[in-house]
């Protein structure tokens, strides 16, 4: 299965009658099995592009690409439940197909036991992401979509639900676009980085990370880092 | 506790001004429970009270259904809005007694004139509350329905309705306290039977007693149904809300 994204163009008018141009022209790839990081400024397009990749907006230049029968799994940067259903009413909501087993499993790996019949004003935020997690989880998705799963959650819970996104990536062949600021959550998680420019956006840079994600020590990380950031200097 | 005092406090307010009155313009609760009394064992209150409700139970499911489909369709399409909007103010603004007699001069005496009538009336603020609603809804959700492919029915069922559910919950108790009124005022036009029938019968023989009786029992009536079946429902549409401190 493969995502193929190709926009020419995608511009915006506002409501004083101004055109802006949202996105630039910009073309990748993505296979199964491989996770895909979009890294960029704050407003650059992003959240605009994955709104286009979701067929959530039509009204842009180019193609998506994505086979129809693709079941997509999205987390939202906000969690985005529905605060009238329980933890667990929100997630067979989304994947009514789910099983008992497969929904214990889940829970359990991202501590959610004690919450399944809590609603989700009853959750703090770190919760409630988890939910998102879980519930996107839970579709057994083709295409994965994360959109800055992880911001605003201090260090320590970022970390383990960074591994807990990385177990479950693993564990199926899915095509995963990951939408980030940090650079450490992109080496740790991405198996291609794509660094885009300020509004409109394009891809200023694509790069490949050959090392598998299992076997990337912290000194490895360093390595890549390292790299990056010789990379970045170069292109400037 | 409280309440019951304060219930007391009125019975007790009445009791006294009728000494003061006299019987004829307001008459004591005692004479008022004998005219119930009498009324209930003959049956006749009951059927009254049961025409009364019939038709205050069609009327408001007619319109809360037509008006609740009516005020979503015009919340999500444009065009709907604009077409809808000018009938929508007519109606808001048409006397509920105009309404009722033309109904009733073109329909004739029927049953299906006072119920159209009645729903007619209650019709457009159904709509405009529906409407607010509508245009209130959260679009992330539905982005969230639409991402995650949740059939029509499913994403409407438990993405759209709880959104809608305390503007449902407000249009039919505005609803309910309108349709009690406007009901009367059609039964005292132009139906033999319910209780404002009764009323006018009541009036035209200057019967202040029987004028009570049937008003207070109605009154009960609706008191009883407001907070056995409006109440909960509102309630448990709610219920995931953080109780107000």
């Amino acid at each position: 299965m493969r995502l193929e994204v190709e926009i020419t163009g995608k511009t915006f008018r506002s409501a004083a009658g101004e055109t802006h141009e949202v996105l630039a022209p910009l073309k990748f790839v993505l296979s199964s099995g491989e996770v895909g990081v979009l890294i960029g400024p704050s407003g650059c397009g992003k959240s605009t592009m994955l709104r286009i990749i979701l067929g959530l907006d039509r009204d842009f230049g180019g193609r998506v690409a994505r086979p129809p029968e693709a079941r997509i799994g999205m987390v939202f940067q906000e969690p985005r439940l529905l605060p009238w259903r329980s933890v667990e009413q929100n997630v067979r909501l989304a994947a009514p197909n789910v099983s008992d087993a497969k929904l214990s499993e889940l829970f359990k790996i991202l501590e959610l036991d004690a919450h399944r019949r809590h609603f989700p004003g009853e959750l703090s935020l770190g919760l409630a992401r988890r939910v998102a997690l879980a519930r996107a989880f839970a579709v057994e998705p083709d295409l994965l979509v994360l959109d800055e799963p992880l911001a605003s959650l201090d260090d320590a819970l970022a970390g383990r639900l960074r591994d807990e996104i990385a177990t479950l990536v693993a564990s199926r062949p899915v095509m995963t676009l990951l939408v980030t600021h940090s650079i450490d959550d992109a080496i740790r998680l991405g198996d291609r980085l794509f660094f885009l420019s300020p509004r409109p956006a394009r891809i200023v840079q694509e790069v490949p990370i050959a090392v598998p994600r299992a076997e990337r020590s912290e000194a490895e990380l360093v390595r890549i880092k390292a790299e990056l950031a010789a990379v970045q200097l170069e292109s400037k | 506790m409280l309440r019951l005092l304060s219930f007391a406090l009125l019975l007790a307010i009445w009791w006294i001004a009728a000494l003061f009155v006299g019987g004829a313009k307001l008459p004591s609760p005692p004479a008022v429970l004998n005219v119930i009394v009498a009324d209930a064992s003959s049956g006749a209150l009951f059927l009254h009270l049961g025409a009364t409700l019939a038709r205050v139970a069609l009327s408001f499911v007619l319109a809360m259904s037509l008006g609740s489909a009516i005020g979503y369709l015009m919340g999500r399409v444009k065009l709907a809005d604009r077409l809808g909007d000018p009938w929508l103010i007519l109606l808001l603004n048409l006397p509920a007694l105009v309404v009722i007699v033309l109904a009733y001069i073109w329909a004739g005496l029927t049953e299906a004139a006072a119920i159209t009538a009645i729903a007619i009336n209650k019709l457009p603020t159904a709509i405009v509350t529906l409407r607010e609603g509508t245009r209130a809804l959260d679009r992330s959700l539905d982005e969230m329905a639409t991402v995650f492919a949740m059939p029509r029915w499913r994403a409407f069922r438990h993405v759209v309705l709880p959104q809608l559910a305390p503007y449902i919950a407000a249009s039919a108790r505005s609803g309910l306290s309108l349709v009690w009124k406007i009901v009367l005022v059609a039964e005292l036009l132009g139906r033999p039977n319910g209780v404002g029938f009764e009323i006018g019968v009541a009036f035209q023989l200057f019967d202040t007693p029987r004028l009570l009786a049937y008003s207070l029992t109605f009154a009960a009536v609706v008191l009883v149904i407001e907070t056995a079946l409006v109440q909960p429902f509102e309630a448990r549409a709610t219920r995931w809300r953080p109780r107000a401190a």
